[in-house]
């Protein structure tokens, strides 16, 4: 597997690209933050946060539509908010019958469970966008700067960083029962659900070891290149000017939406 | 590529003092963690933690046929706390519920401090410590234990999620807990069983690594007495919330849940006022306060810029 094989990151030349990616953190949490905060059926609001999606992803030159293609992945989720529709007294809109009960859908159910999907659609893409613009080391950096334990960023370095070795390790695994899992037409291949579940055990087992000793050896080689606790980067990560301004002017765009929201 | 279980909350469907509560948990366990983990272990802990996180991360697509196309699945917060220790395997299962949001937005990033706990906090809190209660037992009763601890602590996961869920006015109770809860009981058992085989495996293998000494018999009794509570808990609360939702949803009312979990998002700041004070002319001083506050934060920010070499 190609070592970028689980980077979200798109190389581009943009103004969003070249921003402190403490910017970009900071700004994509007081937008979800936002969103949350905003009321149910706020929709001046919601279109105003939409816009400033579309902005972003144009300024990123990415193409309006970027993180719209990827921004369902949330949406098996709605089904857990189904409820609201039935459950929150309102006008009733619509009966249905299904299985042994009636349903009615009721104005402020419906409401309210649009307005969930909307807060949930605009954060998704948002986070989307983040690691598009910036490059997971840099981000990783960027959570540093804002007082993450440095314990915590440098277990998440590493995960990223070791990633793709390790899945490249499962999929050996995986190619490895599949290849011994010969089955003739006709006749039962393999034994039953908890042989099944032990072989896969074994396999969880067997990955573990390898990962611990391999552990052992990267560690080993990192002590041989000086490694006394923290992980350098080249990029100097210093605020400029036009750090501060994009925040001032994100910041007050996001409060702009809270007002409209409030209308 | 990833365990399609429902356990991820996206951002959205958790409200504000919902999120909010959960993080401060999870930062003041996390907290605790990295200064244990900074005091018992070596630097060489971080990168190892940092490659057991990739196992964990990999070890989840690890999966094994069941029945009618469905398979069973690792999630892996028990296997973490009892290979590593209980604090290790927080920060492990953190980091790997933190990747998974932040590169691939599985799970929210408002909404993290609440999958962390279900997901990292709480597992490793019943793995590890119903695997420490029967320390000196046979290997037959170790692992029995673990078997039952892994799939409680699906269980816990799901019934937190549920919790959350219900409190921040998105699902209902009634509906909420028999559905995530049954699922759950189902993936458990994949989670069980893979978790038992696995510890099994290393058992043979390095029993060095589980032995007296490891990294995972240095746990603190506190630990049993934790776990077992957060099992309790989970085993007392599941029946209560299915059998009658109504009871807990009482209970909540009282002691003024409810109105704290559904009045939250809409109501910070409605027509300039802050609703826990009520309207009156203080809280729409608040309002206005919270207001300036902005404004002087953007303006703080601009005069950096002004200041900063471009």
């Amino acid at each position: 597997m190609h070592f970028d094989a689980f980077d979200r990151y798109h190389d581009k030349e943009s103004f969003i690209h070249r921003l402190d990616p403490r910017v970009k953190t900071v700004v994509t949490i007081v937008f979800i933050l936002s969103n949350a905060l905003l009321p149910d059926g706020a929709w001046l609001a919601f279109g105003a946060a939409w816009l400033f999606l579309l902005a972003a992803n144009w300024l990123s030159q990415l193409g309006l539509g970027y993180t719209l293609k990827r921004s369902l992945i949330a949406l098996p989720f709605a089904l857990i908010a189904i409820t609201v529709l039935f459950s929150i007294p309102g006008k009733p809109l619509t009966t249905f019958p299904f299985l042994f009960w009636d349903f009615t859908i009721t104005d402020a159910g419906l409401l309210r469970f649009v307005s969930i999907l909307i807060r949930s659609w605009l954060s998704v893409q948002i986070a989307i966008l983040l690691v598009a613009v910036t490059r997971f080391p840099d981000l990783i950096h960027a959570l540093e700067h804002l007082r993450v334990p440095l314990a915590l960023t440098t277990i998440i370095a590493f995960l990223y960083r070791y990633l793709f070795v390790l899945t490249d390790e499962v999929f050996r695994l995986l190619r490895a029962r599949e290849s011994r899992s010969a089955a003739v037409t006709g006749l039962r291949s393999g034994r039953g659900v908890m042989w099944r579940a032990k072989v896969a055990g074994n396999m969880a087992g067997q990955l573990f070891l390898r990962s611990y000793e391999r552990s052992d050896r990267i560690y080993n080689a990192m002590i041989a290149r000086g490694y006394a606790g923290y992980l350098y980067t080249l990029n100097p990560h210093e605020m400029k000017s036009q750090d501060y301004f994009a925040t001032a002017f994100a910041v007050t765009v996001i409060f702009i939406m809270q007002v409209l929201g409030r209308f | 590529m990833h365990a399609p279980v429902p356990l991820h909350i996206p951002d959205g469907f958790l409200n504000l003092v919902v999120s909010v509560v959960c993080w401060v948990i999870t930062i003041i366990t996390l907290g605790l963690a990295v200064s244990k983990t900074n005091k018992s272990l070596g630097e060489k802990q971080i990168p190892l933690m940092g490659v057991m996180a990739a196992f964990i991360f990999a070890a989840q697509m690890i999966n094994f046929p069941v029945a009618g196309g469905t398979s069973g699945h690792l999630l892996g917060g028990v296997l973490a706390s009892v290979v590593l220790g209980p604090w290790a395997g927080m920060l492990v299962m953190t980091a790997v519920i933190a990747l998974q949001a932040l590169l691939f937005q599985d799970g929210g990033l408002l909404v993290m401090g609440a999958n962390i706990l279900n997901m990292g906090l709480v597992t490793a809190a019943i793995g590890y410590g119903l695997y420490r209660s029967v320390s000196g037992s046979s290997k037959v009763v170790k692992l029995g234990v673990i078997g039952v601890a892994a799939w409680l602590s699906v269980m816990a996961g799901a019934l937190f999620t549920s919790l959350q869920l219900w409190l921040s006015g998105t699902s209902q109770l009634q509906v909420v807990i028999p559905a995530m809860m049954g699922v759950h009981a189902l993936i458990g058992i994949g989670e069980a069983l893979i978790t038992v085989f696995a510890i099994a495996f290393i058992m043979q293998t390095r029993p060095d690594l589980l032995g007296e000494g490891s990294e995972s018999a240095k746990g603190g009794k506190g630990w049993i007495l934790t776990g077992g509570l957060v099992a309790l808990l989970v085993v007392l609360i599941s029946p209560l919330a299915s059998g009658d939702p109504d009871g807990l949803e009482r209970v909540a009312i009282d002691m003024g849940f409810i109105d704290a979990g559904l009045d939250a998002p809409y109501a910070i700041i409605p027509d300039y006022t802050l609703p826990f004070l009520g309207e009156t002319a203080i809280s729409t001083i608040l309002a206005g306060v919270v207001g300036i506050v902005v404004v002087g934060l953007v303006a703080v920010l601009i005069g950096r810029g002004m200041k900063a070499k471009s």
